[in-house]
């Protein structure tokens, strides 16, 4: 679970990752303030199965493709991605033409994400 | 859910009884206990007349792309009936980044106004005169550069900075609580806060320093109780910090404000209101000595609260802003910002913030809530829900008072946890149904589409041209002499604001500026609490 970029509002990246864990999942939050390059590292550190990315500033064009890029670059396509946040439906599709799995907007139910992440990623 | 089984409660979870009558005010002295509007300790206003003698300022936070749309964007509020601005800043601004720089791709104008230097703030305030039009800024951690910029540019209008009215933010403590826009450590940056202050006193004596804030409290949300008390507790150490530095309460506390959330429950929020000039009129005599009305009069702005606003039938929306924005008024705001209908989509396009604005002029002026002063005060829900609030915020102040102050409750992780158990449990409720959303989780209908501000990367193109054209034009030499001085002060303890007015006048960026100040401060890196 991660922030990129600038925005520092951390409620709803938290409360998720607060969810996910409730849920069974094991999850690790970065934190605020991060590059793509420092999600994607965490991400290869930490051996995940799904980013997911929390962007509420309007900058979701240019960190989400980056994210996307170095997922490629390191052989890591295999990794879901997920986006929450304010995201207008036309980039939202735009994204997961690029390959992001899914894009939650605001008031989107814990429910929904836990669900769509228990589908789509096989449990170790 | 059978009506026996469901607990009423307000949004912050508080228990509501069916109903109120004069058993619950029985050891209730109403003139000790309450008392007058424009009397200690002011639980029913600051002013005897309150809006009879004059209206709220109608204040809408705005700002957008570049200093030139936004300056368009003031005109037009200021022709269509707002008075008062208020400066939105982009995320890089608020950070202490420039355009250009790596960390401020994709997020230039995007959430405010991207400004850079000293000539995007003549540009923002371009044709307003600043010795008659009151300005709001909201700026924390590079506040008092960008209000360093903000006098100067009053300097080359030729206003005397003593007529200057207005409100800079200012307030670092909640950023580490809530909004987490910090950039340095919590002392160096309230060394800057005090600076401010101390500057403001000396120089300043009609505008606000501060915005002592708990909308940003409650957006990443607390309970109403929480936003009350760790509000005023974090006015409580600037008030500390600033008697450390050798001023007199009396010199500095009138000018001391406050920013609260005006948020869905409607009695809960005028009740905190009251509770808030109550305890702040007590900690201003009693617990500080100060002899002044101006000091114990807790003056506020207040903004309906974003969080509530849905995605989901945004029209909705226009109807939860007029309550939210009533309760601020019955709860005596002295300023006041509202919502616009697409807050879950983007910055407000023009149709939208006309309504707010709209929504702001027919209370004021159709409504009638602005006749008398404090007009639910006699309310026996309203006076036992402003004692219980004042009761349940004093608790939560001693308490981080034993913990040896805010900065100390920070360190150990007290507000930012309190928070964050407050807004989970409220998610649960939402998410089991057990508190309804209409639109989101009841009442669902298919949306039709909005038409909605846009913000593209033209705007970071701009700013980067003007900055290296401005680099071109300026005396790299001035600068550098500046930033010198900057540093040189910064790492002793002399007031920073005449170097940081240097440093403005002389051109040198917001991000060399901040840099400059990274260099001698370090920066913060927050341990993170779920």
């Amino acid at each position: 679970m991660a922030k990129p970029g600038l925005d520092g509002h951390d409620r709803g990246a938290k409360i998720i990752a607060r969810a996910l864990r409730d849920a069974g999942m094991e999850v690790i939050y970065t934190g605020l303030r991060q590059t793509p390059e420092m999600i994607v590292n965490a991400a290869l550190q930490e051996d995940v199965q799904v980013i997911g990315l929390s962007i509420l500033s309007g900058a979701h064009n240019a960190i989400v493709p980056r994210v996307l890029e170095l997922l490629r670059e390191k052989d890591m396509m295999d990794v879901m991605l997920i986006v929450g946040g304010i995201i207008p439906d036309e980039d939202a599709e735009a994204l997961k033409k690029q390959g992001v799995a899914a894009v939650f907007q605001p008031g989107a139910s814990l429910d929904a994400i836990v669900t769509f992440i228990r589908s789509g990623v096989p449990v170790s | 859910m059978k009506t026996a089984e469901r607990q009423f409660t307000t949004i912050s979870g508080v228990p509501v009884e069916p109903v109120y009558g004069p058993e619950h005010l029985r050891d209730v002295d109403p003139l000790r206990d309450i008392g007058s509007p424009g009397e200690f300790p002011y639980t029913r206003g600051i002013h005897r007349d309150m809006y009879r003698g004059k209206l709220w300022t109608m204040r809408q936070f705005s700002g957008f792309a570049t200093p030139e749309e936004t300056n368009r964007r003031y005109h037009y509020l200021l022709a269509q009936g707002q008075t008062g601005l208020s400066v939105a800043f982009d995320l890089p601004t608020l950070m202490g980044y420039d355009a250009g720089h790596p960390l401020s791709e994709g997020e230039v104008g995007k959430c405010g106004a991207s400004v850079c230097s000293l000539e995007d703030m003549e540009i923002l305030f371009r044709g307003i005169p600043l010795g008659d039009v009151t300005v709001s800024m909201t700026i924390n951690s590079p506040a008092s550069i960008l209000w360093a910029m903000y006098l100067a540019v009053a300097e080359q209008q030729g206003v005397d900075w003593k007529r200057l009215s207005g409100t800079l933010q200012n307030d670092i403590l909640k950023e580490y609580i809530a909004q987490k826009e910090y950039i340095f450590p919590p002392r160096p940056s309230m060394r800057l806060v005090t600076d401010t202050i101390e500057f403001g006193a000396h120089h300043t004596p009609r505008f606000n320093p501060i915005s002592i804030s708990g909308y940003h409290i409650r957006e990443a949300g607390s309970t109403a109780v929480q936003e009350l008390a760790f509000t005023l507790r974090d006015g409580i150490e600037y008030v500390d910090w600033a008697l450390e530095r050798g001023l007199a309460i009396d010199d500095f506390a009138p000018r001391l404000s406050f920013f609260f959330n005006a948020h869905s429950d409607f009695f809960e929020e005028i009740a905190k209101y009251r509770a808030a000039r109550k305890i702040w009129a007590y900690v201003m005599r009693d617990r500080y000595g100060a002899a002044s009305e101006r000091s114990m009069k807790l003056r506020f702005h207040a903004q309906t609260a974003g969080c509530s606003l849905t995605w989901q039938q945004p029209y909705n929306n226009v109807v939860r802003t007029a309550l939210q924005a009533m309760a601020a008024v019955l709860g005596g705001a002295q300023s006041l910002h509202t919502n616009s209908l697409d807050e879950a989509y983007a910055l407000p396009s023009e149709q939208a913030v006309t309504i707010a604005l709209r929504t702001q002029q027919v209370l004021a002026y159709e409504s009638g809530v602005a006749n008398a002063a404090d007009p639910l005060g006699g309310s026996y829900l309203l006076e036992k829900l402003t004692l219980d609030t004042e009761a349940a915020a004093n608790d939560y102040i001693g308490r981080i008072d034993r913990m040896g102050g805010m900065i100390s409750a920070i360190e150990a992780g007290f507000p930012q946890s309190e928070i964050a158990s407050a807004s989970y449990r409220y998610q649960t409720e939402v998410e089991s149904g057990e508190r309804t959303i209409v639109g989101v989780n009841r009442f669902q209908s298919d949306d039709q589409p909005i038409d909605l501000l846009q913000v593209d990367e033209t705007s970071a193109q701009h700013q980067e041209q003007k900055l290296a054209a401005l680099k071109q034009r300026r005396s790299q030499a001035a600068v550098t002499k500046a930033l010198d001085a900057l540093k040189r002060a910064a790492e002793g303890i002399e007031n920073t604001m005449p170097y940081l007015l240097d440093a403005v006048r002389s051109y040198a960026t917001l991000g060399e500026i901040c840099d400059a100040l990274r260099g001698v401060f370090g920066t913060y890196q927050e341990t993170t609490h779920l």
